[in-house]
């Protein structure tokens, strides 16, 4: 990295000055800012900081900033890794990544799904990872099918190794574009958006964990590592035992697909395992906070299928506190709550806050799940008894609880 | 009349992107709240649209889904014959646009409708995303409406339909107009659960099917109302 033109190791240099200055006054984590200046300077920097790397770019609607830990924290074993941990997903983010670790022969680079096809042109990453595609925040999200087409073309004009969850079907349509594949069955458990074929519109067969439309030649395509259960088979045969520390089938899903992506860098899952074990929690989720003796462990939830996610993880004999808000991050529109099936809450004592509660509350009323009303996180909080607490909330609900919490990790 | 409601949800394996099972789940509440019994039907693109159901239900969605919708359902023509027998109709967003005569593809190419609305729209120049308020036509005798509205299209209305409202906030049909209605089928761009944010319309639905209903409680929907019409609304 150190033949790096002078006009970006300057561009680079700057960027890490703002973003110093920006976190010590209080700004946050200055990864945007920093690699916003950079680029103003040099608005090739992200092209020269990603070459001579080897880079591997994860996207997805879910699940997208815990694969690049899981990645980056297996290639660790292979050398230094330039990644962006404080989830910032586009250009800016990357630039900021790759500059704060110049000397970093390793990348990892969560992208937004939106940026993935600029992102992967720029840099010409060797390896894309991709999981899943669902509906998210669609008041300023794309839409799905059309992103879905536009990850294809993107895919279709490099050599990039794709490492692709062939058990989503939109995800398995974009990346057969690309003729290097890697076939993951990480799973979908989240099958609304994925009913018709992203091919020719048909209908899709599903029996079991197979599909195929029944109007054209699309099917699932033939896995090479498979998901099975707490297990991963990589592509000789061998069966793994995942023993990650993070919760869920989501997660054990995600581990799949950094599997496969670090044996493209020439790491054994034997090796890579060690790497994912030591991931406890991300940016905050799963983590347990205390308070007045009681545990309340964060889950984020930022559309249904993350939803479905959380619901697997949380603990059927727990009370849990729900949050809910419609800022910017979180989109405005709230119509999602109806996509997810709340009538799992049946049974536990249920606790409602957030911005948006009332259409939470509502939303509950109609799936027939009794609950609790709160003003306030810590009315919540209050209600409930000492002991262990589930909490779900969506993104600046969740954030506004870590900030409650002083954002311990 | 009958205490048996038919409920025929239309293809939300393509028209279901924004939460439009809620309109679903909001009439088989309300229906149920009232001691009718409900029976749901989910039809699939791929099958014909049952022609015997008391209200239709066809929500939002892509471009492509749209245009696909609207090709199958042309062909099946088991919802213009529902129509035709007095069935009643929600059709939301995309859906909307399909019962028209025509609407705007990905490209803004014109693309047939079903004609069951006499509407005709086109791809606008912005996409108008953000919540909607909306006086309703006094002859409803819906309070005002509340939603959110997510969509580029821009829709004429013909001489053979009536404005379901007129916008307070918001885009709708991009007239100072928001929807319409004629005989007993509805088409709003309030997208996704419109029913949740207006309960009376759902109820509208249901009387067209059973005659006068019974008030049922509705705390949790007025409070939603409340809020939300106190959020956009100025003053
Ligand atoms: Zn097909």
């Amino acid at each position: 990295m150190s033949q790096l033109p002078l006009r970006a190791q300057l561009a680079s240099a700057l960027g890490r000055t703002a973003a110093t200055l920006s976190r010590a006054t209080g700004r946050g984590d200055g990864s945007v800012i920093g690699g916003r200046v950079g680029l103003m300077l040099e608005p090739d920097l992200l092209r020269q900081l990603a070459a001579d790397r080897r880079l591997a770019l994860v996207s997805a609607t879910n699940g997208k900033t815990t694969t690049t830990r899981l990645i980056a924290s297996a290639l660790r074993q292979l050398g230094e890794v330039a990644t962006n941990a404080f989830g910032a997903n586009m250009p800016a983010g990357h630039v900021s990544a790759l500059s704060s670790a110049k000397d970093a022969p390793y990348a990892v680079l969560e992208v937004d799904e939106k940026y993935l096809p600029e992102v992967l042109d720029t840099t010409r990453a060797g390896v894309v990872c991709l999981m899943n595609l669902s509906r998210d925040q669609m008041d300023r999200a794309a839409e799905i099918w059309l992103l879905a087409q536009k990850w294809r073309r993107a895919l279709a004009a490099q050599q990039t190794l794709v490492i692709a969850n062939c058990d989503d079907p939109l995800v398995a349509w974009a990346a057969s574009g690309s003729s290097r594949v890697s076939w993951v069955a990480a799973g979908q458990r989240w099958r609304e958006d994925s009913w018709c074929c992203p091919e020719c519109g048909g209908p899709l067969d599903r029996k079991g964990a197979d599909w195929a439309c029944r109007e054209c030649a699309f099917r699932r395509p033939t896995p090479s590592w498979v998901l099975d259960g707490e297990d991963v088979i990589d592509p000789r045969g061998q069966r793994w035992r995942l023993d990650l520390r993070l919760p869920g089938q989501a997660n054990r899903a995600n581990a799949a697909i950094a599997l496969a992506t670090v044996a493209a860098f020439g790491l054994e899952p034997g090796h890579a395992l060690l790497g994912l074990r030591e991931v406890t929690s991300v940016a905050g989720r799963y983590t347990t906070v205390e308070r007045d003796g009681r545990s309340l462990r964060l889950l984020l939830a930022k559309n249904p299928a993350g939803w479905l996610e959380a619901f697997d993880v949380a603990d059927p004999s727990l009370p849990i506190i729900l949050s809910v808000n419609a800022q910017g991050p979180d989109g405005r529109d709230t119509s999602w709550l109806w996509d997810v099936d709340y009538r799992i809450l049946r049974g536990r004592p249920v606790l409602v806050t957030g911005e948006r509660r009332r259409d939470l509350a509502l939303r509950l009323y109609v799936a027939g799940v009794p609950f609790q009303l709160c003003d306030s996180f810590g009315q919540a909080v209050a209600v409930l008894p000492p002991g262990r607490i589930d909490v779900i909330a969506n993104y600046t609900a969740f954030q506004q609880i870590r900030t409650e919490f002083g954002r311990a990790e | 009349m009958t205490s048996h409601i038919r409920l025929v949800w239309i293809y939300p394996d393509l028209l279901s992107t924004y939460g439009d099972q809620g309109n679903v789940l909001v009439l088989e509440q309300r229906a149920r709240a009232r001691g009718l019994s409900v029976e749901t039907v989910h039809v699939r693109s791929s099958d014909p649209v049952p022609e015997q159901g008391d209200i239709y239900l066809i929500g939002g969605g892509e471009d492509r889904p749209q245009i696909l919708g609207a090709e199958r359902l042309r062909k099946d023509g088991g919802l213009h014959r529902a129509v035709a027998r007095g069935a009643a109709l929600l059709a939301v967003c995309a859906g909307y646009q399909i019962m028209g005569s025509v609407f705007g593809g990905e490209e803004g190419q014109p693309v047939s409708g079903i004609g069951l609305l006499d509407i005709s729209s086109a791809r606008g120049e912005r996409r108008a995303v953000g919540e909607l308020a909306a006086e309703v036509d006094p002859a409803l005798g819906v309070p005002t409406l509340t939603g959110f509205e997510n969509h580029m299209g821009v829709t004429r209305l013909g001489p053979g339909v009536r404005p379901l409202s007129r916008t307070i906030i918001g885009t709708g049909n991009g007239d100072g107009t928001e929807g319409c209605y004629a005989g007993k089928v509805i088409g709003t761009y309030l997208h996704g659960p419109a029913l949740a944010r207006n309960p009376a319309l759902a109820d509208l639905l249901l009387a067209w099917t059973v005659g006068p209903l019974a008030p049922i409680d509705d705390t949790w929907y007025q409070r939603l109302r409340e809020e939300r019409l106190a959020a956009v609304i100025p003053g």
